[in-house]
């Protein structure tokens, strides 16, 4: 900068950018100082550093030119940091602003102060703020009310000691609403990050007013407000009943987000009214829930996600809406997936013609991923509905003779399910097995196989088909060897005489040619139990017993965490499906607290599945104890969720990156391929594994990876080479180990 | 709440940057360009990278975006960013890169007023414009401490929509009610869907503060009140077969079922959750009364009967009629027809009764325009596309064949407004002017 002044006294004028921009700030004339001003912003926001100009834009600050002043005011926030000790010339100017008698200039005072976070400004705070909050203006008053929260940010005891928080709790009382409504942010927000002030501690009296203030305020108080009312506990059945019947007539507001909150405060409410009321409440949620689904593609996503939350809890609200969910040709696919999961929840016996007839449809499109997804509902809803599963299998079928490649592989995959729930459809096997050659994916194949051996009996080729595999067994994917290995040792318990050679091959392959312990491990025991001859009906009770059917393949969330997120109606965390601790990093929600979750989460995972967390402990510990084992995989939990945190703080997007993408990206739920293991005995270590990464480890082996989410698919992206090499070989170990350093090292 | 503002371009270079708080750092620009703006595979609109979100919404050319860095209310920072659509739309007549461009400093200070700490403060048009110009003249005016106290007070004031001190010679009010048909039709003619998302857009110029009251044929107040409005009737004309007997009386009766509605705040929801009345203070000018949603009887202005055939590999035959279902007194203009051809189009040949088609190769189109088309008339299009044929056959998908079209003095819905009146101190009489309009949302027909 010295060197910039020299240069500018001495050299011929230089034709920076940089000392136009000084000439033009320090000009004689009014409206060139202006229009450098608004050059300097736009460098600002280009994103070059013109700090470097703070004491020449300081000088514009006194005048009478309200947008001039705010130009210089933008630049201060911007820059105050760089220049903390300069800042000081420019208290002056908003304490006398904080005097105006123009309301407008008072609250741009004082809303600026606050904004500029350097300590000696803080110092000068207190009296325009004191002063601000009595003002007669209601807009300065429901500015400083804000700036209130904005020093609480800066320096929490100033404020508590200046006693600024009783002034805002008074101001609860205030006549104008939007003093109320502010009142009632900056109080909640202060709250939030620092419960042990108490700063908004609901009583009937703020009741009273909030309730008297939220039929008045702009849209976004009334959110502000409803919020509030939602995290309230009501003392007595008619304190719920009068909130619900105030809140309710906002279900007809123009602002979805609105309406989202009032939803969200009647629903939380309701449950403690009568039966007979909150059934008339829940009428009428429904029709302003469906009005959302008209609303803009990304509002559309939000309510979507939210009515998802709201079926699971009730799932008949929205019973007679099927077509509403329709997905129309050019909705974006993030609501397109979201329509589907809500049909098949509202499908019952009266619209499942209707329903299917769409999926149909849907199926026949040429999206891929959509076209999945129609086809794995298909099967979702024939096994949600008994009476509908024939016209579904038909429905399959008739898709299945479409021959397209990707949705005759699906619908398989489909179909195994639809078996393990109604074993009845055998007619359709043959159809199945014409389709063996088209079979390129390891999920299909491994459906496919898994029927062979579970009907070995009336398929009469069932040998030739097996064999087939058994040829190619080192070339499939572990998952398809584990599949091709349980169907021969089927069909050989069913018919000795047609497998005793296939078994022999496939449990040498398995045995000798293998380097997959899972797979290695399977074989030997089914090895050791054909050559049990003390007991040969043992075997056959082993591996023939009969299986439970299946309830559903519908994805629903564990119901602690469900009523847990009913809670978090129309946030973020909603939209994710994820409690807060797990995307959010700083303050309560910091590193240490997902920590103690993950440990909590652990305990309950050891205590309700015992099995599953030895085994996780034994395959990633190795050669460690068990202890050191649970902290490894905390610290690779911690990655997941807030190992984010320095990544994207950092520029570079580092190797981790595509893992945590896909947590946020893609909030859809990411179905790992070994979530829908066909049966339940390939539910191996590595399921049990994912179960206690997931954050519910307690659901049902089988579907443990998909109940896990994104967390646990994404895990496996992330560290697939980790997970897979951490139970297979032993040096592989240190690769953990290492990054674990890394990881520690970071905090 | 919301950390801070960001608008880029197409190309991902930032053109607004405004931080709420301090946690919104300038570097966090370069990560939505490189994870959402140059990433392809971006499937959602809310991406969370370690503990910040991104947000965004696209419009015209601009991203905008919002960063939050706790668990934000989304459906509230979703709106907000249309919110700031609208507002730039009414300022700037378009919301784009240009227009971003050349207002950037009219923008920021719109933030600022808009936003404080991240939370939304008021975002009425017609208030901000109070106090917040395009022309600096104006800012003048809000200069001089009597003028901005009054704004201030409707910038908080209980009626924050409406200034006190309006006055007009002549006392007008017009309503539109403009309703968006949509239909989903199967390829077997079956209706799969079939509803009216309607809005009432009011125009009032009226003195003073006046109370206003609106009276619909809403099938719920009519029940209990009075058995007909006048004028009802045309509700039940074709609405065809197939509808029970207490709907067909009730249609007869000229009386509407409205699934949902919603108000503009000016409406006092208490009121029409107790009584149905709607009962409002407008704000001056132009503004959306009301919203609602009809699913019942819903009248289809047009019939249309497609008949597709592929002819081996390399020929599509199209028939299409199409049928005119409202009164031959009124007549739909601007009726364009989209008709979904293969991708490997490539050339096609057309005969219409009426209006014009034209293939669109780079939509997949065939494109028929008809620009004034009477009630009761039916017209065909013939058409037959040439295929190239391709070495990987992949099945055509058949999107469905679409319709827009605006119809005047019709509604769908068989919604009419039966009054409105207005209340004022000084007692004048005003004039009141009612437009019907119906236009097509999303008209599909599966073939």
């Amino acid at each position: 900068m010295a060197m910039n002044k020299i240069r500018g006294a001495f050299a011929v004028p230089r034709k920076g950018e940089t000392f136009e921009l000084r000439a033009g700030l320090v000009s004689q004339y009014a409206y060139e100082r202006k229009e450098s001003i608004q050059k300097t912003i736009m460098a600002m926001t280009l994103g070059k550093d013109v700090s470097a100009l703070f004491p020449d834009v300081l000088k514009n600050i006194a005048t009478s030119d309200l947008e001039q002043k705010k130009l210089v005011y933008l630049y201060l926030m911007n820059y105050a940091k760089s220049h903390p000790d300069l800042c000081i010339l420019a208290v002056n100017t908003f304490v006398q602003d904080s005097e105006d008698p123009n309301p407008l200039i008072r609250a741009l005072a004082i809303r600026t102060m606050g904004c500029i976070r350097v300590e000696k400004m803080v110092d000068y705070m207190e009296e325009p703020l004191r002063k601000t909050l009595r003002d007669e203006s209601p807009y300065v008053r429901k500015t400083a009310a804000i700036c209130v929260a904005k020093l609480f940010d800066l320096n929490p005891g100033m404020c508590l000691e200046n006693g600024f928080l009783e002034m805002l709790q008074e101001m609860i009382g205030d006549p104008n609403p939007m003093v109320v409504a502010n009142s009632v942010t900056a109080l909640s927000e202060i709250h939030h990050t620092a419960p042990e002030t108490r700063a908004l501690q609901v009583t009937t009296n703020i009741l009273r007013k909030m309730l008297m203030a939220l039929n008045e305020c702009t849209e976004w108080g009334r959110v502000t407000i409803l919020s509030t009312l939602a995290e309230y506990r009501t003392s007595d059945v008619k304190e719920s009943e009068h909130i619900c019947e105030r809140v309710a007539p906002q279900f007809q507001h123009a602002n979805p987000s609105v309406v989202l909150a009032a939803v969200k405060v009647v629903f939380l409410h309701m449950k403690r009214v009568s039966q007979e009321l909150s059934n008339t409440y829940l009428k009428k949620m429904a029709p302003p829930l469906v009005t959302l689904v008209s609303s803009a593609p990304e509002v559309q996503y939000v309510a979507l996600r939210n009515i998802d939350l709201l079926l699971q809890k009730q799932p008949d609200i929205l019973n007679k809406e099927l077509r509403v969910f329709f997905c129309k040709y050019n909705d974006p696919p993030y609501v397109k997936f979201q329509k589907l999961e809500i049909m098949v929840r509202i499908a019952n016996e009266r619209n499942v013609d209707q329903l299917l007839a769409e999926l149909k449809e849907y199926a026949l499109e040429v999206d891929m991923d959509f076209v999945r997804r129609a086809i794995k509902a298909i099967g979702q809803v024939a096994i949600k509905i008994e009476s509908a599963s024939e016209k579904c299998v038909n429905t399959l079928l008739d898709l299945i003779n479409t021959k397209v490649n990707y949705v005759v592989q699906e619908a398989i995959v489909v179909i195994k399910d639809i078996f393990r729930k109604y074993p009845g459809y055998e007619g359709i096997i043959p159809t199945l097995c014409k389709c063996i050659d088209e079979l390129d994916e390891p999920n299909a194949r491994a459906a496919l196989i898994w029927i062979v051996g579970e009907y070995a009996e009336k398929i009469s080729n069932a040998g030739d088909i097996l064999g087939g595999f058994v040829d190619g067994f080192n070339e499939e994917f572990s998952q398809t060897q584990l599949q091709i290995l349980t169907a021969v040792v089927k069909l050989f318990l069913k018919r000795p005489e047609k497998a005793q050679g296939l078994v022999q091959r496939v449990l040498q392959a398995a045995t000798a040619e293998n380097d997959n312990p899972d797979v290695r491990d399977r074989a030997y025991i089914y090895w050791r139990l054909l050559s049990n001859t003390s007991d040969s009906n043992a075997t056959k009770n082993i591996v023939l017993s009969e299986k439970p059917p299946i309830v559903t393949t519908i994805h629903s969330l564990p119901p602690t965490l469900l009523d847990q997120l009913l809670l978090e109606l129309s946030t973020l965390s909603s939209v994710y499906h994820k409690p807060p601790e797990q995307f959010v990093g700083q303050g309560r929600f910091g590193a240490d607290a997902v920590q103690r979750a993950a440990i909590e989460e652990q305990i309950q995972n050891a205590r309700e599945n015992p099995l599953a967390a030895a085994a996780a402990a034994a395959a990633v510990s190795g050669a460690a104890p068990p202890a050191q084992a649970q902290n490894n995989v905390e610290n690779l939990l911690d990655i997941d969720f807030d190992g984010g945190a320095p990544a994207s703080a950092q520029n570079e997007p580092s190797g981790g990156m595509s893992g945590l993408e896909g947590l946020a990206g893609t909030p859809v739920r990411v179905q790992s391929p070994a979530a829908n293991a066909p049966a339940p005995q390939a539910s191996n270590n590595l399921d049990d594994l994912l179960g206690v990464f997931g954050d519910s480890g307690e659901a049902q082996p089988s579907s443990s990876g998909a109940t896990g989410g994104g967390a646990s698919a994404d895990l496996m992206n992330g560290f697939s080479g980790l997970d897979l090499s951490g139970n297979a070989t032993p040096p592989a170990n240190n690769a953990p180990k290492k990054t674990n350093e890394d990881i520690m090292s970071l905090f | 709440m919301l950390s801070g503002i960001l608008i880029f371009n197409q190309k991902g270079e930032n053109l607004i940057f405004r931080a709420f708080r301090s946690d919104c750092r300038p570097r966090l620009a370069d990560i939505f360009r490189i994870q959402v703006i140059s990433n392809p595979q971006v499937r959602s609109p809310i991406l969370t990278l370690g503990s910040t979100t991104f947000s965004h919404v696209k419009h015209e050319n601009i991203y905008l975006v919002a960063v939050t860095k706790s668990n934000a209310n989304a459906a509230l920072v979703f709106e907000f960013l249309y919110r700031l659509v609208v507002l730039g739309k009414s300022y700037f007549g378009k919301l784009d890169e240009e227009a971003v461009k050349n207002n950037f400093v009219l923008i920021y200070e719109l933030l600022d007023e808009i936003l404080d700490f991240g939370y939304p403060q008021n975002t009425e048009t017609d208030t901000l414009k109070m106090y917040i110009t395009t022309e600096g003249v104006k800012s003048a005016i809000a200069n001089s401490p009597t003028d901005s106290s009054r704004i201030t007070m409707q910038a908080t004031g209980a009626l924050s929509w409406r200034r006190s001190d309006i006055k007009y010679r002549k006392n007008e009010a017009f309503v539109d009610v403009i309703e968006d048909v949509n239909l989903l039709m199967s390829a077997t003619g079956t209706v799969l869907r079939a509803d009216v998302n309607g809005q009432i857009v009011m125009r009032a110029y009226l003195t003073g503060t006046p109370e206003c009251k609106f009276g619909l044929n809403d099938r719920l107040l009519l029940d209990g009140g009075e058995p007909t409005g006048p004028g009802g009737g045309r509700g039940g004309g074709a609405s065809g077969g197939g509808i029970g007997a207490s709907k067909a009386t009730r249609a007869a009766a000229g009386s509407v079922t409205l699934e949902d509605c919603q108000f503009h705040q000016c409406v006092k929801l208490g009121r029409f959750d107790a009584d149905r009345i709607i009962s409002f203070v407008p704000p001056d000018g132009e503004f959306e009364l009301m919203r609602y949603r009809a699913t019942e009887n819903v009248n289809l202005p047009f019939k249309v009967h497609p008949i597709v055939r592929e002819i081996g590999t390399t020929k599509v035959e199209y028939s299409v009629a199409i049928k005119a279902n409202y009164s031959s007194k009124l007549f739909a203009t601007n009726v364009i027809i989209r008709i979904p051809t293969p991708l490997n189009t490539a050339k096609t040949t057309e005969r219409t009764s009426q209006g014009r088609a034209k293939y669109e190769p780079e939509h997949n189109n065939i494109v028929w325009k008809i620009a004034r088309f009477s009630g009761q008339s039916e017209y065909v299009l013939n058409a037959e596309a040439t295929l190239t044929s391709m070495t990987h056959q992949k099945a055509w998908s058949r999107p469905p064949l679409s319709l827009s079209f605006g119809l005047l003095m019709f509604t769908s819905s068989g919604l009419l407004v039966r009054y409105l009146k207005v209340f004022e101190k000084s007692n004048y009489s005003s004039v009141k002017w009612v437009r019907y309009m119906t236009r097509a949302g999303s008209y599909e027909i599966r073939f």
